[in-house]
């Protein structure tokens, strides 16, 4: 089982980045569940959402998690949110910020120690999509990361979620996600 | 045919509201007379866009209330159509005297309702006190434990309300939030399977039927009230499990999915076991095996078929269990919950010697981990040991503050 937990605001993406990370490794034949805690979300509140991938169908319904990798795609979260609660030894982070991965873990103590790595998904996607939709960078660096599929394979399952898109928004998308794969460290 | 047909993957990846949504498009119903509550909307907007991309022929009907949405589905039934809408929470509880009149006027209305608490305190998570509310009013109640089972439900609801033996409303639940807005694999059917195995809708007493002239919604005092009320409950009580289980037998045959009144998992030789609905049961599956690796024998019962509730089916799968608790997701409201009193009555003239405990848990969306239920197998196998219920009869699962155990 493969668990993946998503810290952002509502409105930044994390539900469909994480139903779309679902679609994508569905068609691989592997299992998934994507799902968020909402309660009565407003924009801009922090809120968190989830992956779970496994060779069965999954059972657990569960909300409580231990993650094997973190999402942070709003960089201020790191402060406002406990965004290492129930990780485990070797949870690997995945961390939008504008810093180095050492200025970020010298900010966020809690950091330390722990498997991180950075990028700014804010910064690529208002530099591609032209709007701060972090969410398809994150899964580019994700791609990048873990490793788990080839690149253009997860850019044309992308490119068909994204279908019902204009071109143009979809052509940017590719590019936050080529941008994302190359820059995270 | 004047819409057009959507071409689906055999597995696409939806939430349960998704899920509901597509099976209300493939069913083609004619009407659905919605009022938009969390978190069913997506179900009644999802049949809007379907139907203005030209994907259903229908009526979509914007009222003022959920009660005037279910009024309007009795009406657009009554007429002779295919009728279906969703709602939760107070949208359900506004909607509860409409629910009566539906089933007296014995109209197949199909309402799909995802569970979620009911005010005070507001609360849009999901637990099971609207489908509580309405469990006495007539309607056959299905419940679903995954997106999967929301969608093929459906399908299933449809043939056995519209059945002319049965022509009694349905509802299908699903879990607020960890079944309407969690997306999961779910195997389709192509449009004309889908649509195939409900078939083409055929009225019975349609008021649009000039020839054959009728009266809807008749008053009857004590010269017949209880005459109506004994033979729809005859019916409940007869003809409507029969006809439950020969749909799910045909859906097996169409899809290899299988379902029952009462899903028994792990059951042939349990000692322990829980009886829940909603997400729940998947969760107590998964922990029930890994309590066996344990060398606990623990087992599941889902409850597939809320109404008619399938009494000597659970009492039959409970037989040999020793040890059972029964798992409320609703506030009881000063007495014990309901799965437990009629797990209660469904064991007494039996001649089993289990013993059984409830547990109230999840209000409001609250988490049930598995370690609340690797906890409560632990639990029941004491009790199963000791060859009775060593702690109060009644206790609470994951509330904060001092141990809550009554009874």
């Amino acid at each position: 089982m493969l668990e993946i937990r998503w810290h952002s605001r509502a409105g930044q993406g994390a539900v469909t980045g994480a139903k779309g990370l679902a679609d994508v490794i569905s068609t691989t034949g592997k299992h998934v569940q994507a799902f968020a805690f909402y309660g009565s979300a407003k924009r801009g509140a922090a809120m968190t959402a989830y992956n779970r991938v496994d060779d069965a169908v999954i059972m657990n319904h569960e909300k409580y998690m231990e993650p094997d990798y973190v999402f942070v795609i709003d960089p201020a979260l790191v402060y406002t949110s406990d965004v290492t609660i129930n990780d485990k030894q070797n949870t690997v982070y995945i961390i939008t910020t504008h810093m180095s991965t050492e200025e970020l873990i010298a900010s966020q103590p809690k950091l330390e120690g722990k498997r991180v790595y950075t990028l700014d998904c804010i910064k690529i996607a208002q530099e591609t999509i032209g709007r701060a939709i972090p969410n398809t960078p994150m899964l580019g660096a994700f791609m990048k990361v873990s490793g788990m599929y080839d690149m253009e394979f997860f850019k044309e399952s992308m490119k068909r979620i994204l279908a019902k898109l204009p071109q143009k928004i979809i052509d940017a998308n590719m590019l936050a996600i080529q941008r994302a794969y190359d820059e995270v460290k | 045919m004047a819409f057009d047909k959507m071409e689906l993957r055999d597995t696409e990846v939806w939430d349960g509201n998704l899920a509901a949504a597509h099976a209300l498009r493939q069913c083609q119903v004619d009407v659905v007379s919605a009022y938009p509550i969390t978190p069913s909307t997506p179900i009644v907007e999802g049949y809007a866009k379907f139907k203005s991309d030209n994907y259903v022929e229908g009526e979509f009907i914007m009222v003022e209330s959920e009660h005037a949405a279910m009024s309007g589905c009795i009406g657009a039934a009554a007429a002779g159509g295919r009728v279906a809408t969703a709602t939760s929470s107070q949208g359900l509880a506004l909607m509860a005297e409409t629910l009566y009149q539906a089933s007296g006027m014995r109209l197949p209305i199909i309402l799909n309702i995802v569970n979620r608490a009911l005010a005070a305190p507001l609360n849009v998570n999901g637990d099971h006190s609207d489908m509580y509310l309405v469990r006495d009013s007539g309607w056959i109640q299905f419940d679903a434990f995954s997106p999967q089972e929301a969608y093929d439900l459906n399908f299933i609801a449809f043939k056995v309300a519209e059945d002319h033996e049965v022509r009694t409303p349905a509802v299908i639940n699903q879990d607020g939030f960890m079944t309407s807005h969690t997306a999961q694999g779910v195997k389709t059917m192509d449009d004309d399977t889908a649509f195939n195995f409900v078939g083409e809708f055929k009225p019975m007493n349609d008021m649009l039927d000039f020839e054959h002239p009728v009266t809807h919604g008749v008053q009857t005092e004590e010269d017949w009230h209880f005459e109506h009320k004994a033979r729809q409950h005859n019916d409940m009580m007869t003809i409507v499990p029969q006809k439950i289980d020969a749909v799910f037998e045909e859906f097996a045959k169409l899809t290899g999915r299988k379902y029952n009144q009462i899903e028994k998992y792990d059951m042939d030789d349990a000692d322990v076991a829980v009886v829940c609905m909603g997400t729940s049961v998947e969760t107590a599956r998964e922990v029930a095996k890994e309590m066996r690796e344990k060398g606990i024998k623990a087992g599941v019962v889902g409850i597939r078929v809320f109404r008619p509730f399938p009494f000597m089916a659970i009492a039959e799968a409970l037989k040999d269990v020793k040890a059972v608790a029964a798992l409320d997701r609703s506030a009881p409201g000063g007495t014990a919950g309901a799965l437990f009193n009629e797990i209660a009555g469904s064991l007494f003239n039996s001649d089993s010697k289990i013993v059984l405990s409830g547990y109230i848990y999840g209000l409001g969306g609250r988490d049930l981990t598995k370690r609340h239920l690797v906890d409560l197998y632990t639990e029941l196998q004491a009790n199963a040991d000791a060859g009775k219920v060593l702690t109060q009869q009644q206790q609470f699962i994951g509330v904060r503050g001092p141990k809550l155990a009554y009874l």
